[in-house]
């Protein structure tokens, strides 16, 4: 079963012409890893927003888990979709509510009326999938970026969603925090089968998605493997985009007469790679 | 510079104190101030004075640190003082010392300096002992009923609580746009206040600005985790009033009816001044 179906969706800001995205059509299945990739203003968090319902596309429909977005404009539905599609946002010092770490993962739980004794549950299992039980009484404003976004996963987790966007999560942190973000999501994916969306410019994170989709100018470029997504110069250049840093060194080893063949991703492949060369030797 | 700032002065500890209800702080507060307003004589100030000693005691806060909160305001205190020595109204049989200073108007004024510092010390017991989560969340039970008559009170707390959690991020911030307008070239230390005060704009600007667009992402930060308002939301954290609390304002019930007595029976007490 597909997690996210986007059909024909475009999306408009007020008052300017040109669409954002651009009948936009593309699906995602369920308990699966995707990347979304694109230079800025190619409608990457716009199309988070729509997964999220906090925008509702002009035409086409989004539909999260089998509910259409369109059609859960207010009420109950709307909750139902924010709640089964969690999202953590860019900047680690905006999505805190509150002063302590426990306050603020409750939010979630709060806000749709859950009862005490569940949300006990709830916080546990939160602080624990994230590794953040040490900073339950911890004030955010001393945390590091990384353990803050691993804070704003935990408030999002607590709402115990199917699936977690991340738009862009990783950008504001220094390389340490960035590990810690994605090993925490790839524990999510793996462990508790939940669907996760990671929209971000770092091709390092997009190496070992299952899926990529590359947006352009608000309309779908590219969906397929990573690997064939960086098979294609052209399309990347196209894009915007760059290769990631091991596929980089891997094309220069192949031009400079080091022959690591095609294909290569990340650093343990080309590593395994040249071993294998310097054996043959 | 500005980041090293924590909004109160929150003092960690296990005492007593700090374990009370903040609703029971926050009424005992109350009491305390009343008591100290209605005292009309030293005795009853030393009531006071002693209820203060206790609440230290049991707090384990260092008493310098109270005292920094007087440090504060010793301007304020000063300025009673001197004007409530000059304008001290001389009855028969007071002794003059020169000009219009009497004995009698210098006791009163301590008696008003006093008055205040009881004040303000009591106050940062409060301060001290309780952390601004928490006194939000007391205020917010003790405003309840207020929601009856449509009062936000909901609303209010997380405002209130907002504010806080964002406190240390927009003081980092200030901190960072004064460091980047100073490599600028901008000066904000000489000049006179006037132009000290014009040097702030491109510093303000910039923060309000910055302010905005935070409050915008933390808004669908908000929507995205389901938030809708108080109508259905639940509360997870509930506070506990214990016996402790209830013997705490028994201890301040006396403390009032203290005072009370100190004044009704003022004519049996030797008399000071």
């Amino acid at each position: 079963m597909n997690a996210i179906e986007f059909t024909n969706a475009t999306y408009r800001y007020p008052g300017d012409d040109a669409p954002v995205l651009n009948s936009l059509s593309f699906s995602i299945r369920q308990g699966s890893f995707s990347v979304v990739l694109g230079r800025n203003g190619s409608g990457k968090s716009t199309a988070a927003k729509l997964i999220n319902a906090l925008i509702l596309p002009n035409e086409g429909n989004v539909v999260v888990l089998g509910k259409d977005t369109v059609r859960a404009a207010d009420g109950d539905l709307l909750f139902e979709i924010r709640k089964s599609a969690g999202m953590v946002f860019q900047n680690p010092d905006n999505q805190q509510i509150a002063s302590i770490v426990e306050d603020d993962v409750v939010f979630g739980p709060e806000n749709v009326g859950m009862p005490r004794e569940e949300i006990a549950e709830r916080i546990a299992f939160a602080l624990e999938a994230t590794g953040t039980e040490q900073f339950r009484h911890a004030q955010v404003s001393r945390l590091s970026g990384g353990q803050k976004q691993r804070v704003a996963i935990a408030g999002v987790l607590a709402l115990r969603p199917e699936i977690v966007i991340l738009d862009e999560s990783t950008s504001m942190l220094d390389p340490k925090g960035r590990r810690e973000v994605l090993d925490v999501i790839r524990k999510l994916q793996k462990e508790h089968g939940i669907t996760v969306i990671d929209i971000t410019h770092y091709m390092d994170e997009a190496t070992d998605a299952d899926e990529a989709f590359v947006l352009r100018n608000g309309e779908l470029a590219f969906a397929g493997t990573p690997k064939e997504l960086f098979a294609r110069t052209d399309l990347l250049r196209a894009c915007g985009l760059e290769l990631p840093r091991a596929a980089e060194l891997a094309k220069k080893l192949n031009e400079n007469g080091v022959p690591v063949g095609d294909g290569i991703l990340t650093t343990e492949e080309l590593t395994e790679k040249l071993c294998e060369l310097l054996q043959t030797d | 510079m500005l980041s090293d700032m924590t909004f109160g002065q929150y003092y960690p500890s296990e005492s007593p104190v700090h374990r009370m209800d903040p609703r029971a702080k926050l009424l005992l507060l109350i009491v305390y101030i009343v008591a100290v307003f209605l005292a009309k004589n030293f005795y009853g100030l030393a009531v006071c004075l002693i209820f203060l000693l206790l609440a230290i005691a049991f707090s384990r806060v260092p008493v310098r640190s109270v005292l920094k909160s007087v440090k504060g305001i010793v301007i304020l205190i000063l300025f009673t003082f001197v004007l409530n020595v000059l304008f001290y109204t001389p009855k028969e049989g007071d002794v003059v010392l020169f000009w219009r200073v009497t004995v009698q108007g210098l006791v009163s004024a301590s008696f008003f300096a006093l008055r205040i510092i009881f004040l303000v010390m009591g106050s940062s017991v409060l301060t001290l002992t309780t952390t601004p989560v928490s006194l939000t969340d007391g205020l917010e039970s003790l405003l309840a009923p207020l929601a009856l008559i449509r009062f936000p009170v909901h609303d209010l707390a997380l405002i209130m609580s907002i504010a806080l959690r964002m406190i240390p991020t927009l003081a980092e911030e200030t901190d960072r746009i004064i460091r980047a307008q100073k490599a600028r070239g901008a000066d904000f230390e000489s000049g006179n206040l006037v132009s000290r005060a014009k040097a702030l704009v491109p510093v303000l600007v910039p923060l309000l600005v910055s302010a905005f667009r935070r409050a915008n992402e933390l808004g669908d930060a908000m929507d995205a985790r389901c938030y809708a308002g108080s109508s259905k939301r639940t509360k997870y954290k509930k506070l506990k009033f214990s016996y402790r609390d209830l013997l705490a304002l028994l201890v301040t019930g006396a403390l009032l009816a203290g005072v009370i007595l100190c004044n009704v029976y003022a004519y049996l007490l030797p008399v000071l001044y």
